[in-house]
């Protein structure tokens, strides 16, 4: 069993984190800096740097700051920024967990901003030492998984490892969420053939068309130079690939950035933005995907790469699974799990998803990932729109 | 003299290209379903070799599936990349996508 921390709104997390959040990028460098001076692994960094109000900005920041992971927050805006910050501060009070908001127009400027923020940390510190501790069976977790520098052994290695891990998960009892409809163009149907109803295979068929569309506008695939470079060729091939970390489990849902999957099993969830295309790509970078994904409630994310990523995020520990022997051999002190070694050893693809799954609980269990440990918590929040997701998109709510 | 142990990866029966598993120098003989040939370009790890002849038009296929089409004829053993194929429903870019003599105008 885990030993999870358990919150007052009755969620459990697997760790215990201060987020200190600016809401507009006039306050990231003192957010930032009270963040330093504190010298805690625990107080972290996050925020949304634009002044124009986004309603999926303000459900993203209420997501994060009310993670299970987090134990308390620290709001820091300028003033005069257009985010919703008492809406935000009151929510995060409701959740039972601890807030202070500073304003630094109100506060008196850098400086004695800095000076109070470090003295509301050592308050939220002190009140974190008690937060009870509480067992976490399998079955509480919540995974996510993204690719990030795919390349053409990706397919083969990590991310069919991780489908089993996956599989795994689900059959525990786990929820899983896969995710990047735009990563998946061109496997619509075979994944449609997985819905747990026909009505939530049209839906899944339908965001995927909505992905295709919105990235022809742009011009662009989510496809990256790297890509083509580890020999991927076109989206297509990479989706393939990137659609194997979802494993064999029925799809029990689709969800959107934000929602939280009602109970366990396999989740799809649809990061492209609805409507016309405005704000530019889906998801400008890696970390945008992972926020995401923390977002809806993920504990952890399991993170493949083939030529190579080593960040991590802020709130959630990642897990990174190594899809590419030659680049293992580089970067090994940034990866968690070596799944090249199906290629350059005859590993079975059942061996590292068995290693992926034990990574899943030691991580769970307060180990730290090697990410975690190298000080990674990058984190990356920009502007989106969606509707709320229809009514066949979660069939056993 | 075939080798010890393959460099190529066939994912799927149906597959018409090959999965590099290590890097392979130029010259070197690979052997592709019983037939010696000589590698015409050195291919790295996680690239695709041609399984068969293929011509410009057909579906390339991996993991049993369509990733994309044949753009120019690819002769048994070529590597099989951006210079010979292309995708079915968005073009692929490369970091010469944007030029800087293109956003500067004055």
């Amino acid at each position: 069993m885990i030993n999870g921390y358990l919150r007052q709104d009755g969620r459990k997390g697997i760790r215990n984190v201060i987020i200190v959040a600016y809401l507009v990028e006039c306050a990231h460098h003192v957010a930032r800096a009270i963040v330093t001076k504190a010298d805690d692994p625990n107080v972290q960094l996050i925020g949304f740097p634009g002044c124009y109000p986004n309603a999926y900005a303000l459900k993203m920041m209420q997501r994060l700051a009310t993670h299970p992971n987090v134990g308390g927050a620290l709001l820091v805006s300028l003033g005069c920024d257009g985010f919703n910050r008492s809406a935000l501060g009151e929510a995060i009070s409701d959740s039972g967990r601890p807030v202070e908001t500073f304003v630094i127009q109100e506060t008196g400027g850098t400086k004695k901003t800095v000076d109070a923020g470090l003295e509301a940390i050592g308050r939220l510190q002190a009140e974190l030492v008690d937060t009870p501790r509480s067992l976490m069976d399998v079955s509480e977790l919540v995974v996510g998984t993204i690719c990030g520098g795919s390349d053409g052994t990706s397919g083969i290695t990590a991310n069919p490892a991780v489908g089993r891990c996956f599989d795994r998960l689900v059959y525990e009892g786990a929820t899983c969420i896969f995710e990047e409809t735009g990563e998946l163009i061109g496997c619509e149907q075979v994944m449609a053939s997985r819905a747990t109803t026909p009505e939530l295979a049209a839906e899944i068929e339908a965001a995927v068309d909505k992905a295709a569309a919105y990235y022809t506008t742009l011009g662009y695939g989510s496809f990256a130079p790297g890509n083509a470079d580890g020999g991927l060729t076109t989206q297509e091939e990479k989706s393939l690939g990137a659609y194997s970390k979802s494993g064999d489990s029925p799809i029990s849902g689709l969800i959107k950035p934000g929602d939280i999957p009602p109970q366990g099993g396999l989740y799809l969830m649809d990061v492209v933005p609805d409507g016309e295309v405005r704000f530019g790509f889906p998801n400008i970078s890696d970390n945008a995907e992972i926020v995401e994904m923390m977002a809806s409630g993920c504990h952890l994310t399991l993170f493949t790469t083939g030529r190579g990523s080593v960040v991590g995020s802020a709130i959630s520990p990642v897990i990174k699974i190594c899809a590419n022997p030659e680049t293992y051999e580089r970067l090994s002190d940034d990866m968690d799990v070596n799944a090249g070694r199906i290629m350059s050893d005859g590993a079975s693809v059942d061996e590292v998803g068995e290693e992926i799954y034990q990574r899943v609980i030691e991580v769970a269990s307060g180990g730290h990932s090697i990410s975690e440990a190298l000080g990674h918590q990058e984190f990356i929040l920009t502007y989106k729109s969606f509707e709320p997701i229809g009514p066949s998109c979660l069939p056993s709510r | 003299m075939s080798p010890v142990k393959s460099p190529l990866i066939l994912l799927h029966e149906r597959d018409n290209i090959l999965i590099v598993r290590r890097f392979i120098a130029e010259g070197e003989v690979i052997e592709i379903d019983g037939q010696s040939l000589t590698a015409t370009s050195s291919v790295d790890v996680g690239h695709k070799l041609a399984r068969f002849v293929l011509k410009k038009g057909q579906k390339v296929i991996r993991f049993g599936a369509p990733i994309g089409s044949i753009s120019a004829d690819v002769a048994l053993g070529e590597h099989v990349h951006t210079h010979n194929m292309q995708s079915d429903y968005i073009p692929s870019h490369d970091r010469q996508a944007v030029k800087l003599d293109e956003v500067e105008h004055d």
